[in-house]
């Protein structure tokens, strides 16, 4: 306690409400029906999505398509090799993002299908669920499933104290709070919230509302991303 | 990896369930802002060192506490260990199939993890027989015996009953090997923090949802607080979004209620421990 934020300025420089660089790409997996990266900070992490697909298997819906999802990390993504069999962590993990991105889908159009997200995090760092749902948003955009908006995602969190937006690793691990939450900003909506550490109500409802903020930042980068790959294509011809 | 298949609800029974809610009441008659009838009863389980039964309508849950000994993980030299697991039982519902414990399951345990460990509910700085050697490890094993929706109270009250009632052999190092000794020793209990889950069906936010309120449900929040109102962890679930204004709404009426369940707790693990 007490060296996380000094002077105003966290570890890395930034301010409480300032994101780390953030980095999108639309595109980046030739085989997939839509796929993305994103950096965002050390985090790196490929999505592909496929389908939806044909599927008479058990576990299909007359009424839509299901979504499969799998987050994954690879063995070298972090300090020390991670086992490459899913852990709990990333089946919960797993789970909750698919619940995130299923409330922006529009998926009634696609009944017997499967909708496979595949989530590659080839390197690690504090708000990685967060990224891979910003990321993975923008590959089933790219996917062309039609979808309420996109869905973009941000971790919150109180450090010595102070709410901060978008938690770096360190911050993560020492700080009070970690509250990762995923938007749809059209619909006013949350469609991921988690949260682990102590805060009273008035401090969640006041993180709820920077991670908005931080929200609508990242929604300008996933359109810019999203936009190059078709806007500047379309200018091309 | 696969979504849950749940209990398949009839449009006809839906209907009757929304309607129910639109006039402010459950499907089984409560207001939407009371909790089903809750009985707690710990110590129901001799061999384990700490257990409680819970019944939360129709949902019945066992937690039961074991002690052992193991290495401390390296960045928690000093701090016993937790670990806490959860199997929805095949006896639970026709629905539920055996086997390794699915993506339901993992993250039941995991809720109830979070809540336990950011309560600070036990003091694992006294679970060390030896430091960066040897530290008791807490097992929390959940059992989901009947289905009736809301797990993640109803198992998180289990946990929270089953560790403040449990006590386990003390152990003492002899050269390197640790021995089990005859002396008891309490758990290490600092305060403990109670679990609120809230739904969202039909436009209206329900508090302790039924089996056949979930299926139809848009999202699902659990908020867990502590003896101040604070929430220590929080987890939202479903398929649906939830308003920014619901979410707010549902922390409120939970600050609201968590005493309540509070008090409940504490009597019925006192009534336990006095020995009835």
């Amino acid at each position: 306690m007490g060296n996380l934020i000094i002077d105003g300025k966290r570890t890395d420089g930034r301010g409480p409400l300032d994101l780390r660089p953030l980095k999108l790409e639309v595109g980046t997996i030739k085989n997939a029906a839509g796929s993305s990266y994103i950096e965002h900070g050390k985090n790196k992490i490929y999505v592909a999505v496929y389908g939806p697909k044909d599927s008479h298997r058990y576990g299909t819906s007359m009424e839509k398509a299901i979504i499969r999802c799998r987050y994954h990390m690879s063995p070298f993504s972090t300090d020390e090799r991670k086992s490459p069999q899913p852990s709990r962590r990333e089946i919960e993990i797993s789970k909750v993002i698919r619940d995130a991105l299923e409330s922006s889908l529009i998926l009634d159009e696609f009944p017997k299908t499967l909708l496979d997200i595949y989530i590659e995090v080839v390197q690690s760092d504090g708000g990685s669920r967060s990224a891979s749902i910003t990321a993975a948003s923008v590959a089933l955009a790219d996917a062309g499933i039609p979808m309420k908006d996109l869905v973009e995602a941000v971790a919150v969190g109180k450090v010595d104290g102070t709410l901060v937006v978008d938690l770096s690793d360190k911050e993560d691990k020492e700080g009070e709070v970690d509250l990762p939450i995923a938007f749809l900003l059209n619909e006013d909506m949350i469609t991921l919230l988690q949260m682990d550490g102590k805060m009273t109500v008035d401090e969640f409802k006041e993180a709820v509302k920077m991670a908005k903020e931080a929200a609508i930042k990242i929604k300008t980068k996933q359109k810019e991303a999203l936009g190059k790959k078709y806007f500047e294509k379309a200018d091309e011809k | 990896m696969m979504p849950k298949k749940g209990p398949i609800i009839s449009n006809l029974r839906k209907d009757q369930i929304l309607k129910s809610i639109s006039e402010g009441k459950h499907i089984d008659g409560r207001e939407l802002s009371k909790q089903r009838s809750l009985e707690i009863v710990p110590g129901i389980i001799e061999k384990a060192e700490g257990s409680a039964s819970v019944k939360l309508g129709d949902t019945h849950v066992i937690a039961g506490i074991k002690v052992e000994v193991g290495t401390p993980f390296p960045d928690t030299p000093s701090e016993g260990i937790l670990i806490v697991n959860a199997e929805i039982f095949p006896t639970a519902s026709e629905y539920q199939e055996p086997g390794p414990p699915d993506e339901d399951s993992i993250e039941l345990a995991r809720v109830v993890d979070r809540g336990i460990r950011e309560s600070k509910m036990v003091d694992f700085s006294k679970l060390v027989i030896e430091p960066a050697k040897q530290v008791y490890v807490i097992y929390v094993d959940i059992g989901v015996l009947g289905m009736g929706g809301n797990l993640f109270d109803a198992s998180s009250y289990a946990a929270v009953a089953a560790l403040m009632t449990s006590s386990f052999n003390v152990y003492r190092i002899d050269g390197d090997i640790p021995v089990k000794t005859d002396e008891k020793m309490a758990m290490p209990i600092t305060d403990f923090a109670v679990s609120l889950t809230f739904a969202k069906i039909g436009g209206s936010i329900v508090i302790d949802p039924t089996w056949e309120e979930e299926g139809i449900m848009d999202a699902r929040l659990t908020a867990v607080y502590d003896n101040d109102g604070r929430i220590c962890a929080m987890q939202k679930g479903g398929s649906g979004g939830l308003k920014i204004d619901d979410v707010f709404q549902m922390v409120d009426l939970g600050k609201a209620k968590y005493l309540d369940i509070r008090k409940k707790i504490v009597e019925m693990v006192e009534n336990a421990k006095s020995g009835n």
